[in-house]
């Protein structure tokens, strides 16, 4: 799968793919998408990446261990559902904030962070999968 | 909620829990968190083998004292919950813990507690290398939560977690046997998995809720047309493959002997207790109005059940197939309690369950000393191990007594209790078939006992030889090893001695499960 067109088009690719998963996990809170998508396309970016240049590179690139990536997602999103705890409300209840950045409303909410959590677990534990695959290839 | 200017207020009173939450009660999450949380940071400190076994055996602690503060809690206040998100049901996912739920959580825990010291030294470093701790700990998020559970999707998704950690588990030494093991326990178990989904499936379309507090309204008020029967033969199939019944427990012996020791006490002790709760739960608290359609069909299981185990158990030469064996025999006893049905026989049932648990994780990690000391499971390659340890000859000998039903052992009283109900319930063939299999048990047990510690050494030794074992456990590696065998041996005594207190446990839980008008109360107390 090393051709020329291939690697040369593959950082870009990639580059594009995160940026774009990054967007679908944002915009998912209240349009389709979410972070179990949004980590997938992530996921199949590095997979590309692998396929063009092997899986050192996508290791080294990602520095992290995928399954230590995962780990964090989880902490992440088993997290997000204590703030409600602490505010006398059941687990995982959606507390939100609407702070003004550079003059735009913004709103957060720790759902958000609790789709950050998956969006991680998905892509650690994807990527894992895939780079083991394309090492096995080899 | 903080409504700002621009976001269009909406009465979200209808629809989510308002009022708030007294903070103690928070404590029915503790074991979601701390299980996940420290399965993830395990699961990050993979590269760090020297963490592992201290940060897992701390969360193993905290989720012991968590799991023990929801039972006081419950013992003394009536059944807890919480729904999460703060949707009302059937939006939101509820936990419900009553009395039963509470107990088998805090014995899974100390089980796993006690299997995780033992862990710390009885581990080869390939086992611990590849995540033995992180995989122990999600197992235990699955385990837990599904006694904690109150809605009967999110019982499945646990049981997925607690069957994707045990996958983990069973291949940890990346042999060519346990990949064989782990490829039937797979195959069976999601087999069994789909059958409970199925079920699920056809639940939610006739009564239009997931929730088991409302599941149980329904049920008792009765739904026209609707296919009972499919569904409780489909989840008796579902749950009795997960807890290893006849027909459908081949599965066991086929694979349990195949992990690391520590893996195999965990298994043995608590996946198919889950698997029977789960039956407690669907069949004596959801479905009471199907009690007519299942018990012979159940009373035909559990003898099944008790029957193959203790012939299984007689009939083979490696020590732990004979332990698989057993564990199904243990599996037929809580069946026939769930069959009778009655007060007695439930708490039997439990009560026989928490026994189960205990001993049999017990006996697989003298499995794993056996195996150390005398370099082999099979019967006739060992021999002579008195000699070597009379510790280990000492708790082994107890844990088959206990698994014997003998006094004064747990065995002995939760045999008992299902005795009894079973007699009070005119059923003494029932009885008799518990008591008989019991000294089959006794049989194969002692047969497995008299060969590996008496005998002088390896089939074919004459008489008043001794020869000296192969093996040796390291000195520095006993007092963790062994004092966590005897932990657990001795709690299997002191219930023996002193069995009141876990009996009033099974009996507050057969009741709750009988009628769960409490149950249902605390679940949509919050409601109205």
């Amino acid at each position: 799968m090393s051709t020329v067109i291939f690697r040369a088009i593959a950082p870009y690719l990639t580059a594009l793919m995160v940026l774009f998963s990054v967007f679908v996990l944002l915009r998912g809170h209240n349009n389709p998408g979410g972070g179990f998508i949004g980590g997938l396309i992530a996921a199949s970016a590095f997979a590309i990446y692998g396929i063009a240049y092997g899986v050192p590179p996508v290791r080294r690139a990602l520095r992290f261990h995928p399954m230590g990536i995962a780990g964090f997602g989880l902490v992440v999103a088993t997290l997000a559902g204590v703030p409600s705890l602490i505010g006398g409300k059941p687990f995982l209840t959606a507390l939100w904030a609407y702070p003004k950045i550079f003059g735009m409303e913004v709103a957060i909410s720790t759902a958000t962070f609790f789709d950050i959590g998956v969006y991680l677990v998905v892509l650690g534990t994807i990527t894992s999968v895939a780079l083991s695959l394309e090492e096995r290839e080899r | 909620m903080a409504e700002s200017a621009g976001h269009a207020a909406v009465d979200v009173a209808s629809a989510m829990v308002t009022a708030p939450i007294a903070p103690l009660d928070a404590i029915i999450v503790a074991p979601t968190l701390i299980t996940l949380l420290f399965g993830a940071v395990l699961l990050m400190a993979r590269k760090r083998p020297e963490t592992q076994a201290p940060l897992g055996i701390a969360g193993l602690l905290l989720l012991t004292a968590a799991t023990a503060g929801i039972l006081a809690r419950v013992v003394t206040g009536g059944p807890l919950t919480m729904t999460m998100g703060s949707w009302l049901p059937p939006f939101g996912i509820t936990f419900a813990v009553d009395v039963l739920g509470a107990s088998f959580a805090l014995v899974s825990s100390v089980v796993a507690l006690v299997v995780g010291v033992f862990a710390s030294r009885g581990l080869r470093r390939v086992e611990s290398r590849y995540g033995f701790y992180p995989f122990l700990l999600l197992m235990m998020a699955g385990v837990c939560n599904a006694f904690l559970t109150g809605d009967i999707f999110n019982l499945y998704v646990w049981f997925e977690v607690m069957l994707i950690a045990s996958f983990g588990l069973i291949v940890l030494g990346n042999s060519k046997e346990q990949l064989d093991g782990a490829v039937r326990y797979a195959v069976l178990n999601l087999l069994a998995a789909a059958f409970f989904l199925t079920a699920t499936g056809y639940l939610y379309g006739a009564l239009g809720t997931l929730n088991m507090a409302e599941i149980a309204i329904k049920l008792r008020e009765g739904v026209p047309g609707m296919p009972v029967n499919t569904i409780t033969a489909l989840y008796i199939l579902g749950f009795g493959m997960k807890a290893a019944a006849f027909p459908v427990a081949f599965w066991l012996p086929a694979s349990y002997h195949t992990p690391s020791p520590s893996a195999g006490a965990v298994f043995a002790g608590l996946l198919t207790k889950v698997g029977a709760y789960a039956l407690l739960r669907t069949l004596i608290m959801l479905m009471p109005s199907e009690e007519a359609l299942y018990d012979t069909f159940l009373t035909a299981i559990a003898i099944g059940t008790m029957l193959l185990g203790s012939l299984g158990a007689m009939g083979h030469s490696d020590f732990r197939r004979i332990l698989g064996y057993l564990v199904i025999s243990g599996i037929g006893v809580i069946l026939a309690g769930l069959a009778i049905g009655t007060a007695e026989g439930l708490a039997g049932g439990i009560f026989y369950a928490f026994h189960s648990m205990i001993v049999m994780s017990a006996l697989y990690l003298a499995s794993g000393l056996i195996g150390q000391l005398g370099g082999s499971q099979d019967l006739r390659k060992l021999g002579g191990l008195y000699g070597a340890s009379p510790l280990l000859a000492g708790l082994t000998l107890t844990l088959v007594f206990s698994v014997s039903a003998l006094p004064p052992f747990s065995g002995f009283w939760a045999k008992i209790l299902v005795t009894e109900a079973a007699m009070v319930d005119g059923r003494w063939w029932l009885a008799g078939i518990v008591l008989g299999t019991g000294l089959l048990n006794a049989l194969a047990s002692g047969r497995a006992f008299t060969q590996i510690f008496w005998r002088g050494g390896p089939s074919g030794t004459p008489d008043g030889a001794e020869k000296s074992v192969p093996g040796e456990i390291p000195g520095e590696d006993r007092a963790v090893l062994f004092g966590s065998l005897a932990a657990l041996t001795l709690m299997s005594l002191v219930i023996g001695l002193w069995p009141s207190p876990l009996m009033r446990l099974a009996e507050a839980g057969a009741a709750g499960l009988l009628d769960p008008t409490l149950y249902i109360r605390a679940v949509f107390g919050g409601a109205s």
